[in-house]
């Protein structure tokens, strides 16, 4: 098991690889001098040739590129152009709102989407299942920014429960989760719609093979079908997926932390790009890039664990 | 008397059937016609500013009130579904001839080919759709054109799969061998006779990522990197109107409104049609 581990992670490296090539070229494909951009319209040649040659810009592409791996692998993120911050402290201040955020979510997802899909698969036809269908239509169907917008009018602006925009801070535990639940809720709401029609498709799937009439005719309980027989081997697709609908999740979080001025990874690549800051642009994609491969790691190892056809010698 | 009816009249008699595809497409069919009318149908100048009546919630003149330049908001909605669409159209169009080309290169000729350009895939799917059309924008700059490219540029690993998957399913049907032994090359094979076969199941998928492309040019308006205003888009409203939310929320309300409706829509009617057309729910 651990060697697999270890396995995909090496096999991820390659991949790794080729996006952060591609963050690489696309920062610097960006319209713009980002001389010009820090400096002003007006300033001049030689202080622009100046501001270039500190930021490293003068020396031909593919010396930009090594120069950009060495220092990725020392974990130098740069400088950021318009702050003079180092980036890495930036992205260190900016993760934890979105580590929290993320993982409250899809946690969330989890916890009431697979509750909300079972009964909704054994019941065909019902209320239950009839309100699964809308509720998850709904929810794959509502822009993220919508509903954190709708959540915030509700209970930040009419009913005063939560603040309305903000991170809070972390060491305050009252504050932090105050300022999480709002967002956390209107992403969680949306993962669960995602897990709540997987967990029914794939439990309707399951109930439908012919172990479980096997298993209704040796004399089970319906009980136990079904958490022991039919759920285990429904959870193997909801959790493949569940990772799929993670990192979609993640695009997500962008537009929720812009839509709470939440200081998070999102915002800081968004505010990035309007000010044409590159090193912090690219530095906020690898990153992007490295929590994607983790969250697809996790998932093929939970994967492989709660799969008994799958052996990994 | 259903045995008499050919698959065809089966399917539509299924998809009628289903009250939620049905509606989903009454409103598809509703927002094309409004976006097509607009010049008609507005009551306003979507542009007109009237600072006399700024921020001013539901009046006569105004169905839906006014936004912080006293423009008509019904108007922006109305001429905003425009870009929408076309954005959500045409950006599946590019996707899928984009992804189809790809998807059936690698499933035919196998080998190199195949191997590239499923990595190429694997790679574009490795970021969430919607930081990848960040970047994408973010690089080609935000226009009506940019955003149809870059949209269709995220989607077109997806339709390469999808392609692929099934070229790899039907290359060895006899009606491929029996081309190839009449003496047909590959771009021919592939045109004339795989083509055709694989039209339904792209359809399909098509009709289920409109509303997804909808998605994504609205999360992209919202950040700023849509269509530039003072052309109206649904995301552009909504960016607008989060900064009046407390004293103002009805654009932000009724702009995010429309973008929900539509992808709603499209989802629905996505559904139906995968429903109808998917061989292990028949009968089920």
């Amino acid at each position: 098991m651990v060697s697999y581990a270890v396995r995909r992670i090496l096999q991820s490296i390659p991949i790794l690889f080729v996006v952060l090539t591609l963050v690489f070229l696309i920062a610097r494909v960006l319209p713009g001098d980002p001389a010009v951009a820090a400096l002003g319209d007006y300033a001049s040649k030689d202080a622009v040739n100046a501001l270039r040659e500190r930021m490293g810009l003068n020396v031909p592409l593919w010396m930009q590129y090594v120069r950009f791996l060495a220092d990725l692998c020392r974990g130098n993120l740069g400088t950021s152009m318009i702050t003079h911050y180092p980036v890495a402290a930036q992205i260190q201040k900016a993760l934890p709102y979105s580590l929290e955020l993320t993982f409250s979510a899809i946690g969330f997802g989890f916890l009431i989407g697979i509750p909300l899909g079972i009964p909704a698969a054994v019941r065909r036809n019902s209320f239950v299942d009839y309100f699964n269908r809308v509720f998850s239509l709904m929810g794959l169907s509502v822009p993220a920014f919508y509903l954190g917008i709708l959540l915030m009018l509700l209970f930040s602006i009419q009913l005063k429960w939560f603040p309305v925009v903000g991170g809070g801070e972390l060491s305050n535990l009252s504050s932090n989760l105050r300022h999480l639940f709002l967002p956390a809720l209107s992403l969680g709401l949306i993962m669960t719609a995602y897990v709540t029609r997987m967990t029914r498709s794939s439990l309707l799937n399951s109930l439908r093979e012919d172990y479980i009439r096997t298993a209704h005719a040796k004399g089970l309980t319906a009980r136990v079908v079904l958490f022991k027989h039919a759920l285990r081997n429904a959870l193997i697709p909801i959790v493949a997926l569940g990772g799929v609908y993670a990192v979609v999740l993640i695009g997500s979080s962008v537009m929720t932390e812009i839509v709470f001025s939440r200081p998070g990874l999102g915002s800081l690549m968004v505010g990035a790009i309007k000010q044409r800051d590159y090193t912090t642009l690219q530095s906020v994609m690898v990153f992007y890039a490295v929590i994607v491969a983790v969250l697809n790691l996790m998932t093929d190892l939970v994967y492989e664990l709660i799969d008994p056809r799958i052996q990994y010698r | 008397m259903a045995a008499g009816l050919s698959p065809r009249q089966q399917m539509w008699a299924a998809f009628t059937r289903n009250r939620t595809a049905v509606a989903g497409g009454v409103i598809a069919v509703l927002l094309v016609r409004v976006a097509v009318g607009a010049p008609w149908i507005s009551p306003h100048d979507p542009l007109e500013q009237d600072p006399g009546t700024r921020l001013a919630e539901r009046t006569a003149q105004h169905w839906l009130g006014t936004d912080d330049f006293g423009r008509d908001v019904f108007s922006r909605i109305i001429w905003g579904s425009r870009v929408s669409l076309v954005i959500g159209g045409a950006s599946v169009v590019l996707g899928m001839v984009l992804g189809t080309a790809m998807g059936m290169i690698a499933g035919y000729y196998g080998g190199k080919p195949e191997s590239t350009i499923m990595r190429a895939t694997d790679v574009m799917m490795c970021f969430p759709d919607l930081i990848l059309a960040i970047a994408v924008t973010a690089a080609l700059g935000a226009s009506l054109i940019n955003l149809i490219l870059t949209i269709g540029i995220v989607l077109t690993p997806r339709f390469a799969r999808l392609a692929h998957g099934v070229l790899l399913a039907i290359r060895r049907n006899e009606y491929v061998l029996a081309a190839r032994t009449a003496g047909a090359g590959g771009p021919r094979i592939l045109f004339r006779h795989i083509l055709p076969n694989i039209t339904g199941d792209l359809l399909v998928a098509g009709s289920l990522w409109v509303g997804e492309s909808i998605r994504l040019e609205a999360n992209l308006a919202f950040i700023g990197l849509g269509v530039q205003p003072p052309t109206p888009t649904w995301g552009n409203m909504t960016r607008d109107g989060i900064e009046v939310l407390i004293n103002a929320p009805w654009i932000a309300v009724y702009s995010g409104l429309s973008i929900l409706v539509a992808i709603l829509a499209f989802n629905m009617l996505g559904d139906g049609i995968r429903d109808v057309t998917d061989p292990k729910l028949r009968g089920a």
